[in-house]
C-alpha cells in the first residue's frame, strides 16, 4: 500500500461519520420529501405515486399563491430594512467606539439575540398589543384616541424580524468592517476622495460579500420562519411555513405540506443562485 | 455628524433592549397581565414557574438534548474538517458542499423530511429523533467554524508530530484538538446555544417529553401571563451568563 | 544513530509540471550533506521526499539499505525541522523535546531526563518548563532542532530552518549546526537557498536547478571549480567571457572553447591570464575588500567586476593591467 492510499484511506475514515450522518438524515429526508411532494390525499392515506396535483394546487389556488407571495415580501422587506438599519450601527461601533469598549458595545447591541426565540416574539407581543407598552404610551401622551392595531398585523411580524436580523447583520456586518485594514480608507482620503466617496468606492465594496452572506442568511432564516408570524401575524394573514404547518396539523395533509417545503425550498435556492457570486457561507 | 452617530447608537440600544426590558419588567407584575399597568413588584410568578415539574423537566430535556447533540455535532464536524483540510480526496469541493448544505436550508424543511423518514421507518419521536436534527442543523456549523480555524501553522504542527512517530489518533488528541481548543469550545457552545433554544425541529420530532421552547409554545397557547416572562426572563439571565462567560474565557482568545 | 541515504532515479510530477527529474544522489552515514538552489528547484520536494511526507512518482529512497516505499513519515527513521519550527504551542519545551519519545513509549521520567540533556546541548538547559511563544526566534530554532534529535533519528532534515533569523543570528546559529553535528553524529540533510549558508556547514554541497542536481562536492570544489554555468554564479559573482577558437572580445585568451568564468577576486595586477588594460568606471568600499567596475580597453561597453584589496583605492578612470589568477571554462547550456 503507497503512502497516498493509506492517508486517503484514512482521510475517509475521518469524514465518513460527517458525510454518513448529513446522507442519512439530511440528503435522504429531502428526497424522501420531493418524493412525497408527488404523492396525493385520500381520506386520511397517503397514496403514493407521481401526482403534480399538488404543485398544481399551490400555483393555482389563490389561498397558497397568497401566502407564497406574503412570505416573499416580508421577507424581502426585513432583508433589506434590516441591512440598511445594520450597516450603520456596526459602522458606529466599529469606527466611532473606542477600541477598548467596541467588544463590549458589541455584545451590548446583540444581546437580546441570545434571549429565547419563542419569548421574543412574545415580548414584542406585550410591547406592541393591544394593551400595550406602545398603545399605553401614546394613549397617556394624547397622540392617539384609540389603541393602534399592531399586533396580529404585517407590521408586527417585520417588526419582530428586524429586531432579530438587525442584531445577526450587526455582528456579521462588525466582523467584516473591522477586518479592513484602516490603510485602505487612509489611501482613499489621500487619493482625494472625501467620507462619502471613500465609502461608496472602498468600504462598501470591500464590505459587500459580509453583507450579502448575512443578509442571505436573514432571507434564509426569515422565510423559513413559522413562529414570528404566528405569534405576531396572527392567522389575519398566513406565510408560507403557516401554512405548511396548518397542513400537517389540521388535515395531516403530509404531501401537500411536502409540495410547499419543497417550493420553499426552490425559492431559497433561487436566492442562492441570485447572491452566490459575493457569499462566503465557510467565513461565515 | 459625530452627535447623530451617538443618537443613532442610542436609539438602536433602545430599540434592541425594548422587548427585554418589557419583557424583564411585567416579570415582576403583581397582578394577572403582563402589561401596563405595572402593579408593584412580586416574586410570585418565579416561584411559580420553578415549582411547575412539566417546565423544569422541558429545561432538563433542553439541556440533555443540547450538550449531547453538540457533542456528537462536534466530534464529526471537526474530524471532518481535519481529514479535508488535510488530506486530497477526489471530490473534496462537493464533500465541503455537501456538509455545509444544512446551513442553507430553513429548519422546517429539516424537521419536515426527517419527519417523513420517520413516520416511514416507524421509528418513535422522542428527545432522540430531535437530538439527531440538532445534530444536522449543528454539524455545518462545528464543520466550517473548525475547518476555518485550520491553517498552515496548525498542519506544519500536524506534520511536526507525525514525523515524531505519532499516530494519526494521537495527533488528533494530543496535537490538534489542543492547539483548536478554541475554536473548539466557541463551536460547542455556539451549537450548544442554537439546540436549547430551537423551536420548529424539536417541536415536530418530539411527543411526550419535549423541550424548553415547545413547552413555552404550549404556554403561549393559554395566552399572555407573567409566568411567561418569569421563564423568559430566567432563560434570558442563563443565556447571557453563558455568553459573558463566552466572551470572557474563550473568544477573547479566538481572535 | 546514523545511516546513509540513497536516492535512485526519483521523479516528481505535479500534473505537467516536473518538479525532480530523475534525481540520483548517495548521502554517506554521517555526512552533512546541503541541498541549495533557488526556490523551486526541488530541494524541498526532495526533502519531503526523503522524509515520507510526499511519494516520488517514480524512483526509490533507501535509508539505510532499507527501501522506504510506502513507509509513512512517523515509521521512517528521518525527523525533519521545520522551517517555522512547527513547535506545539500548548506545550512546554520539555513537553515539546520529549514528544518523539512519548510516541514511542517512553516513561515520563526517562524524556524528562532526555529533554533537559537535549536542551542543554543546544543551549537551553533548565529552560523546560517554559512554553514556546516566551521563546526568541532562534530559541524556538534550537528546540526544533532538540526535539527532532531527541528520538535520535538515523537521518536528520533541515527545511530551511535558519531562514527565518536574522542575518547575524543565522550566522552564529550557522557554527552551532556544524558543532553539533559534529557531536552526534547523524546524517543531516540541510535545505537552503543561502549559498554562504551552504559553504558554512556543508561536508558536500549539492546544487540544484530545475529538478535536477546541476553539480556537487565539498565548498570549496563547487565554488572554484563549478561544474555548470549555472552552478558557478549561483555560488558567487562571476564575470563571463565567452571564448572560440582563442579569441574573445577581449583580444586573444589562450584557453579553450566555451565559456571562461572567472571570480572578481581571481582579478588582480598579477594574474596570470592576462585580461588586458581595464578603465575604472565606479569603485564601492565593502569593507573586506574595494568593489571595481572595470572597462576592458579592448572592449568599449563590457564591464568586469573585479575585487581589489580594500587598501586600492584607484581613481575612476584609471586604467589597470590585469590578469586572471584562477579561472575555469565552462560549456554553455
Amino acid at each position: 500500500m503507497t503512502l497516498e492510499t493509506a492517508e486517503r484511506r484514512m482521510g475517509w475514515g475521518l469524514v465518513a461519520p460527517a458525510l454518513l450522518w448529513t446522507a442519512a438524515f439530511f440528503v435522504l429526508p429531502f428526497v424522501a420529501m420531493v418524493a412525497l411532494s408527488f404523492a396525493h390525499m385520500e381520506g386520511r392515506e397517503v397514496v403514493r405515486g407521481f401526482d403534480p396535483g399538488n404543485y398544481v394546487r399551490i400555483f393555482t389556488d389563490w389561498t397558497m399563491l397568497k401566502a407564497l407571495l406574503n412570505s416573499l415580501e416580508i421577507t424581502v422587506v426585513v432583508t433589506a430594512v434590516s441591512v440598511v438599519l445594520a450597516y450603520p450601527l456596526a459602522a458606529i461601533i466599529a469606527f466611532r467606539v473606542p477600541a477598548r469598549w467596541q467588544r463590549l458595545a458589541l455584545l451590548l447591541a446583540v444581546l437580546p439575540f441570545w434571549t429565547s426565540y419563542v419569548v421574543r416574539s412574545y415580548s414584542w407581543l406585550l410591547v406592541l398589543g393591544q394593551n400595550g407598552v406602545v398603545n399605553k404610551a401614546l394613549l397617556g401622551l394624547g397622540v392617539i384616541a384609540e389603541p393602534l392595531e399592531i399586533a396580529s398585523t404585517r407590521a408586527a411580524t417585520v417588526i419582530g424580524f428586524v429586531h432579530f436580523f438587525v442584531m445577526l447583520l450587526t455582528l456579521t456586518i462588525y466582523a467584516n468592517l473591522i477586518q479592513l485594514s484602516p490603510n485602505y480608507a487612509r489611501a482613499a482620503a489621500d487619493l482625494g476622495a472625501g467620507r462619502w466617496a471613500t465609502f461608496r468606492h472602498v468600504i462598501l465594496p470591500l464590505t459587500l460579500p459580509g453583507v450579502v452572506t448575512g443578509a442571505f442568511l436573514t432571507f434564509v432564516l426569515c422565510i423559513g420562519d413559522y413562529i414570528t408570524p404566528q405569534i405576531l401575524g396572527g392567522n389575519n394573514e398566513l406565510t408560507l411555513p403557516q401554512l405548511i404547518m396548518l397542513q400537517l396539523g389540521r388535515s395531516g395533509n403530509f404531501p401537500l405540506a411536502s409540495a410547499l417545503s419543497v417550493v420553499l425550498m426552490a425559492v431559497v435556492t433561487l436566492a442562492y443562485f441570485a447572491s452566490s457570486r459575493w457569499l462566503r457561507l465557510d467565513r461565515v | 455628524m459625530r452627535v447623530l452617530a451617538w443618537v443613532y447608537l442610542a436609539l438602536a440600544y433602545g430599540f434592541v433592549f425594548l422587548p427585554v426590558a418589557v419583557l424583564v419588567a411585567f416579570s415582576f407584575q403583581d397582578g394577572r397581565l403582563p402589561v401596563p399597568p405595572f402593579q408593584g413588584v412580586t416574586l410570585e410568578w418565579y416561584a411559580k414557574v420553578l415549582g411547575d415539574r412539566a417546565l423544569v423537566a422541558a429545561l432538563v430535556n433542553s439541556a440533555v438534548v443540547a450538550v449531547v447533540s453538540s457533542v456528537v455535532a462536534l466530534i464529526f464536524g471537526f474530524l471532518a474538517a481535519h481529514a479535508l483540510a488535510r488530506v486530497r480526496l477526489p471530490g473534496s469541493v462537493l464533500m465541503r458542499g455537501v456538509l455545509i448544505a444544512p446551513m442553507t436550508v430553513s429548519y422546517l424543511i429539516i424537521a419536515l423530511g426527517l419527519l417523513a423518514v420517520f413516520n416511514q421507518t416507524g421509528v418513535r419521536l422522542s428527545l432522540w429523533t430531535a437530538g439527531v436534527g440538532h445534530v444536522v442543523i449543528n454539524l455545518p456549523l462545528c464543520f466550517a467554524i473548525t475547518y476555518a480555524a485550520m491553517g498552515d501553522h496548525q498542519k506544519n504542527a500536524e506534520r511536526a508530530a507525525r514525523d515524531l512517530g505519532a499516530p494519526e489518533w494521537k495527533v488528533l488528541l494530543l496535537v490538534s484538538a489542543p492547539m483548536l481548543a478554541a475554536p473548539l469550545a466557541a463551536a460547542f457552545f455556539l451549537s450548544v446555544t442554537f439546540s436549547w433554544d430551537e423551536f420548529i425541529i424539536a417541536f415536530l420530532l418530539t411527543r411526550f417529553d419535549v423541550t424548553l421552547p415547545v413547552e413555552i409554545w404550549s404556554m403561549l397557547k393559554s395566552g399572555l401571563s407573567p409566568a411567561t416572562n418569569a421563564v423568559g426572563s430566567l432563560v434570558f439571565l442563563v443565556s447571557v451568563t453563558l455568553v459573558v462567560v463566552l466572551e470572557v474565557f474563550v473568544f477573547r482568545r479566538v481572535k | 544513530m546514523t545511516a546513509g541515504v540513497s536516492i535512485r532515479s526519483v521523479t516528481q510530477r505535479y500534473g505537467s509540471a516536473l518538479a525532480l527529474d530523475h534525481v540520483d544522489l548517495e548521502i554517506a552515514a554521517g555526512e552533512f550533506v546541503v541541498l541549495l538552489g533557488p526556490s523551486g528547484c526541488g530541494k524541498t520536494t526532495l526533502l519531503n521526499i526523503i522524509g515520507g511526507f510526499a511519494e516520488p512518482s517514480s524512483g526509490s529512497v533507501l535509508i539505510g539499505g532499507r527501501d522506504m516505499r510506502g513507509v509513512a513519515a512517523k515509521d521512517r527513521p528521518t525527523t525533519t525541522v521545520f522551517q517555522d519550527y512547527a513547535l506545539f504551542p500548548h506545550m512546554t519545551l520539555a513537553e515539546n523535546v520529549g514528544f518523539g519519545l512519548r510516541m514511542r513509549g517512553v516513561g515520563r521520567e526517562a524524556r524528562e531526563a532526555t529533554a533537559d540533556a537535549m536542551l542543554s546541548l543546544v543551549g537551553l538547559a533548565g529552560r523546560g518548563g517554559r512554553r514556546p511563544h516566551e521563546l526568541s526566534g532562534g530559541q524556538r530554532q534550537r528546540v526544533a532542532l532538540a526535539r527532532a534529535l531527541a528520538v535520535e533519528p538515523d537521518v536528520l532534515l533541515l527545511d530551511e530552518p535558519l531562514g527565518a533569523l536574522d542575518l547575524k543570528l543565522r550566522r552564529a546559529m550557522q557554527d552551532e549546526l556544524k558543532a553539533i553535528q559534529r557531536r552526534v553524529g547523524t546524517t543531516f540533510v540541510h535545505v537552503t537557498h543561502d549559498q554562504e549558508e551552504a559553504m558554512a556547514i556543508a561536508d558536500r554541497i549539492v546544487v540544484m536547478n530545475g529538478g535536477r542536481i546541476e553539480d556537487q562536492g565539498p565548498p570549496r570544489e563547487v565554488y572554484l571549480r563549478p561544474k555548470s554555468l549555472f552552478s558557478a554564479g549561483f555560488m558567487g559573482e562571476v564575470n563571463r567571457i565567452s571564448v572560440k577558437g582563442g579569441v574573445s572580445r577581449l583580444g586573444m585568451l589562450p584557453v579553450p572553447d566555451g565559456c571562461l568564468c572567472i571570480r572578481p577576486e581571481a582579478i588582480s595586477e598579477r594574474g596570470l591570464l592576462r585580461l588586458g588594460p581595464c578603465r575604472v568606471v565606479e569603485t564601492t568600499f565593502f569593507g573586506t575588500h574595494l568593489r571595481a567596475m572595470v572597462e576592458p580597453v579592448a572592449a568599449p561597453g563590457f564591464t568586469l567586476k573585479v575585487h581589489l584589496p580594500q587598501g586600492a583605492a584607484p581613481a575612476v578612470g584609471a586604467v589597470l593591467d590585469l590578469g586572471a589568477e584562477d579561472h575555469v571554462v565552462l560549456q554553455e547550456a
